[in-house]
């Protein structure tokens, strides 16, 4: 059995888990304001943007553009990976990459050639170690603060990769934020941009006067050409928040049960403390009294 | 007796403008336009440059905008833009810098530099300037 002062050790050590698990638990709540706020004040521009561009897309043409256009042959696939730069926060990561493995395997299997974009540390370094293709990386963005440059900057670059052939199809794979207490590994597919009908008709009922034509300018063909990268900017860009927002969520629960954790082992720890020191006392006074006995005789 | 409309500005970021305004004027990529209230439903894209509007009061106020587009309605205008900065938000120093390197870089003119990034950069960090003089 434990020394008493096996167990007092012990317990000082869960003691301090719990003041650090404590303490990142509270960090990770203020982050998940921060990163909400983000995403709250990202809403507007999102439902804007996603109103024009179905509206466009309704006047314009099909070939438009050639983001619009599905490839006849997928050979080619990139998907990039959201995870968190740091661990420490549950099943988050792993879901994500077991999700994104999952789905890379599906497409290896219909003959295509996978390669994945990094966002976040943790996926990257399960990239490299399962000898994935990295294309590009990002780290330190997901779950600090960022700007939409870094968004509009990678978007551009799979844009233009896409225009040149380097892929074929971009699939983002990244954490919805649902609430605090779920967040849900999501696939969707980037490029091509599939067919935008989003809120279309809902819009189209609601102001119908003001939403039937736009005089654009340029041509409505040039403005959605100019916008359709920009919506790949801007599905990155939501891709960032969503993850960072469930990420701090996802450690914010983590540290939540660690805690928890924390004091149900602290409590089993002094019952036993307790008890052995008990057995001591009671040892002790056997003993004095065995001698005092012994000293009569 | 001209009527108001409704300014918005928003960025990824933030809304930076919900006001009551007279007239906006946009820098349009096919030339500089002016909405008043009344304007027939109207979509165009941005350059980087100066957007000017006159509140209620009819002072006049300058905003940065770069890479974006507007949407007119008969009584709201919306101007989505990947940046968007009152005069008091601008950060002249960094501004100044930008200008700076943007400068040097398209004077040394070297073959493997991306040449439109650094043309941008100088725009953007010359319409800056422009605002705050």
């Amino acid at each position: 059995m434990a020394t008493l002062k096996d167990i007092q050790l012990k317990i000082t050590g869960v003691k301090k888990t719990k003041q650090i698990t404590k303490a990142m638990n509270m960090v990770a709540a203020s982050r998940l304001r921060g990163a909400q706020s983000m995403m709250d004040a990202f809403r507007p521009y999102a439902g804007k943007f996603a109103e024009v561009l179905g509206s466009l897309a309704d006047s314009a043409g099909e070939e438009a553009s050639p983001l619009l256009i599905p490839r006849d042959e997928i050979k080619k696939i990139n998907i990039v990976l959201f995870t968190s730069d740091r661990g420490l926060c549950g099943g988050f990561n792993s879901n994500l990459i077991d999700k994104a493995a999952a789905f890379a395997k599906e497409k290896v299997e219909t003959g295509a050639s996978v390669s994945f974009t990094c966002f976040g540390k943790k996926g990257r370094d399960w990239a490299r170690k399962s000898g994935r293709d990295i294309i590009d990386e990002y780290i330190g963005i997901v779950g600090s603060r960022f700007d939409f440059s870094v968004a509009s900057k990678s978007g551009k670059e799979l844009v233009d990769g896409f225009l040149e052939g380097e892929f074929d199809e971009v699939y983002t794979v990244y954490s919805q934020f649902l609430s605090a207490g779920r967040q849900v590994p999501i696939i969707a597919q980037l490029l091509p941009i599939p067919p935008i009908e989003t809120e279309e008709e809902y819009t189209a009922d609601e102001d119908a006067p003001f939403m039937a034509e736009h005089i654009c300018e340029p041509s409505a063909d040039e403005l959605l050409g100019e916008l359709l990268p920009k919506n790949v900017c801007v599905q990155l860009y939501s891709g960032l928040l969503e993850t960072s927002t469930s990420e701090h969520a996802a450690r914010m629960a983590a540290m939540d049960n660690a805690t928890t954790a924390c004091s149900d082992m602290i409590d089993n720890l002094s019952l036993v403390y307790n008890k052995a020191r008990q057995a001591a006392i009671t040892a002790d006074l056997m003993d004095i009294v065995g001698g005092a006995e012994a000293l009569k005789g | 007796m001209a009527q108001n409309l409704k300014l918005e500005v928003v960025t990824p970021e933030k809304a930076v403008i919900n006001e009551e305004v007279q007239i906006v004027v946009a820098p349009g990529s096919l030339g500089e336009f002016g909405i008043l209230a009344g304007h027939t439903p109207f979509l165009s894209t941005l350059k980087t440059g100066v957007l000017r509007y006159k509140d209620t009061g009819g002072s006049e106020h300058f905003i940065f905008v770069s890479s974006g587009f507007a949407e007119a309605l008969p009584d709201k205008v919306t101007i989505l833009a990947e940046s968007a900065e009152r005069r008091r938000d601008i950060d002249v120093e960094r501004a100044k810098s930008a200008l700076e390197r943007a400068r040097k870089r398209l004077e040394k003119k070297k073959e493997d530099m991306d040449f439109i990034r650094a043309r941008a950069a100088l725009e953007r960090a010359i319409h800056r300037m422009n605002i705050v003089n």
